[in-house]
């Protein structure tokens, strides 16, 4: 396996199939747009942060100390502290956890949901298909933010019911898109050459369809990631979200808004670090569309 | 008639509506593959010959076509009315098709030795390392030379002949009866698309599979079929052993083609063409689809001609009126 490749095809020394040449060439195509790699250092940020908040933090983010109200950023507090005097910086690092596990959390639940439904419903088309799209025409016709306010409030104000709303609200994008792909792919003449070796309807969708719909897929997917967090914060500002006194970055934010003449970097700080982290994900998912999708090359 | 045939199609004719009219790709179209025999069918563009391979496997979308009259036997099952579940009976196992593009007829994201272990194991009971050996000896009789290596490759990897070889050995893989190769050379360049008619020959002779060649180069009809087929139009205008047709041509769109080639003339000549251009098949002329552009038209030609024999045994056929003129009038 080690000098795998045949000197005719490829005269070159190094296995062309191994992980390290694979990942090697992504890090290569990587390297070469900065703004890629800017999103990808802020992720990595992020996520440090969410691991280390408990080291990194110099307070406990739930511990009041009705002394040391609302003070500005020092030396002592980096972001100041809130109206019952909790450090804001530990609350923003703790809040990280909220906030961006409802992004790694929706998007793969509502990814894999809509993008199964989405290869069956294009594979089998017909009735079934017909179905699927007007209901994912119902549910799209709904401006998202509005439907999911809605999902979430029915549901009560928590996390987890922000998350699940987040979640089924995201599903008909995936649809739309993985039935455009299998559309395409169940027309390529690769799945009529596996028809005419004898595969079934069922085994062209498992071997043909869900593989090579995935690129736009995994696209969508990192683009949505910094698009559910904003999500979930808008959520957590409206006070659907997270409950107190969890740290929250929406929620903060609202509550800061009281005081926001005074104290600006109460709400500041917190949303700051939205805005930051929902560009580092678009970022890196514009990256990964450049590169990954042929059709839609950046000029 | 010769022994029991392995396709059969009977004055097959289909058509595809479109907005206000229908698109008549074939009109009446017959013909017969005997088992292990290497049949050719040539014609230009739109001559029909795609798709009565491809209605033949019933690829062509549910919905979109009509047949209109005649019928399609393959080994002895009707194809025309078949259920989807006939089809998965014949595909692959009794028939196998292989297309034009060898780019695009193999999935880019999976290796080769991934899709050929695939294919072999939906028809037979193999262990997944029994595949792979069994993959690797069908590249092996491909006259590839390591196909332990080819096996790990992506698609992408492989050159238009490569990749076309691991398509024939796919096809062959479950020892068919009958073949279908619609085009499969055109997309490669001269000498390796001799290399592969030949691997393609040697395969068929040996299991004794019955192809159905289409193409539209003569040449590789004269080199490589036993019968030929010619097509004008969605009609058979002209069938028979290979050698009597190309030597001895009938149907004046026969000889037209025949005469059209480059070889038969010294160079810097102008080569000869058929006048006109092939009829549109939304507004097909009533009587022979030739005619218009037949140098030996004549008033029968308002109606369609049958094939009629020209030689003692009857294995010769042509459908045209000047001929079969000449034919009862010695």
């Amino acid at each position: 396996m080690s000098t795998a490749t045949a000197a005719a095809l490829v005269p070159v020394s190094f296995d062309r199939n191994s992980l390290r040449y694979r990942l090697g060439l992504v890090w290569y195509k990587v390297r070469q747009s900065p703004l890629t790699l800017y999103g990808l250092a802020i992720i990595t940020l992020v996520f440090a942060t969410m691991a280390l908040a408990g080291v990194i933090a110099p307070y406990d983010p739930n511990a009041v100390d009705l002394g040391q109200r609302l003070l500005p950023p020092s030396g002592l507090h980096w972001f100041g502290t809130d109206e019952v005097g909790r450090d804001l910086f530990s609350r923003i690092l703790y809040g990280s956890r909220q906030s961006v596990s409802v992004g790694l959390f929706v998007v793969p639940i509502s990814g894999v949901i809509g993008s199964t439904l989405g290869c069956f419903s294009g594979s089998i088309g017909g009735k079934v298909d017909m179905v699927m799209m007007r209901m994912t025409d119902i549910v799209m016709s709904v401006p998202s933010l509005v439907l999911t306010m809605a999902l979430a409030a029915a549901l009560g104000p928590s996390l987890f019911n922000a998350m699940l709303a987040i979640t089924v609200v995201r599903i008909p994008s995936y649809i739309r898109l993985a039935r455009g792909q299998a559309l395409i792919i169940r027309e390529m003449n690769y799945s009529k050459a596996s028809l005419t070796f004898g595969a079934s309807r069922w085994h062209i969708v498992r071997w043909h369809v869900l593989i090579n719909a995935l690129p736009p897929l995994i696209v969508q997917a990192t683009l949505d990631v910094g698009g559910t967090i904003l999500m979930a914060a808008a959520l957590g500002f409206i006070g659907l979200g997270a409950q107190q006194p969890t740290a929250e970055w929406g929620a903060m934010v609202a509550t800061g808004r009281n005081y926001i003449l005074d104290q600006w970097w109460y709400s500041g700080f917190p949303g700051f670090a939205i805005l930051i982290t929902a560009t580092g994900f678009n970022l890196f998912g514009d990256g990964l569309r450049d590169n990954l999708d042929p059709k839609q090359k950046a000029s | 008639m010769r022994a029991p045939s392995i396709l059969s199609i009977d004055k097959l004719s289909l058509e595809f509506p479109i907005y206000k009219g229908t698109v008549k790709a074939l009109n009446g179209v017959t013909l017969e593959v005997a088992p292990g025999e290497i049949v050719g069918v040539v014609g230009e563009s739109g001559s029909g010959k795609s798709v009565t391979s491809m209605t033949a496997m019933r690829l062509l979308i549910d919905g979109s076509f009509k047949v209109t009259t005649g019928s399609i036997t393959m080994l002895g099952k009707g194809i025309v009315h078949a259920s989807e579940k006939t089809m998965l009976g014949l595909r692959g196992s009794q028939v196998a098709m292989i297309f034009q593009e060898p780019m695009t007829a193999l999935n880019p994201t999976r290796r080769i030795g991934d899709q050929m272990v695939e294919v072999i194991r939906l028809h037979r009971k193999f262990k997944k390392r029994e595949a792979q050996i069994e993959a690797a000896r069908l590249l092996q009789e491909m006259h590839i030379g390591d196909p332990e290596q080819i096996l790990r490759h992506y698609p992408f990897e492989l050159s238009g002949g490569m990749r076309q070889r691991v398509l024939i050995a796919l096809a062959f893989s479950c020892e068919p009866k009958l073949l279908i190769a619609d085009e499969p050379t055109t997309a490669l360049d001269v000498t390796v698309q001799r290399q592969v008619l030949l691997l393609l020959r040697e395969k068929a002779r040996q299991l004794n599979t019955a192809v159905l060649f289409i193409t539209h180069d003569m040449a590789v009809v004269s080199q490589f079929c036993d019968r030929v087929y010619v097509m004008y139009a969605g009609s058979v205008v002209e069938n028979g052993p290979t050698a009597e047709v190309i030597a001895a041509p009938r149907h004046p769109y026969t000889q037209g083609l025949l005469k059209a080639l480059p070889d038969r003339v010294p160079p810097r000549t102008p080569l000869e063409a058929i006048p006109g251009t092939v009829p549109d098949l939304a507004r097909l002329p009533s009587g022979c689809v030739f005619a218009s552009r037949c140098p030996r038209a004549r008033k029968a030609c308002t109606v369609v001609p049958d094939l009629h024999p020209v030689d003692q045994s009857g294995s010769h056929q042509v459908a045209c009126w000047a001929v079969q003129e000449e034919e009862t009038q010695p």
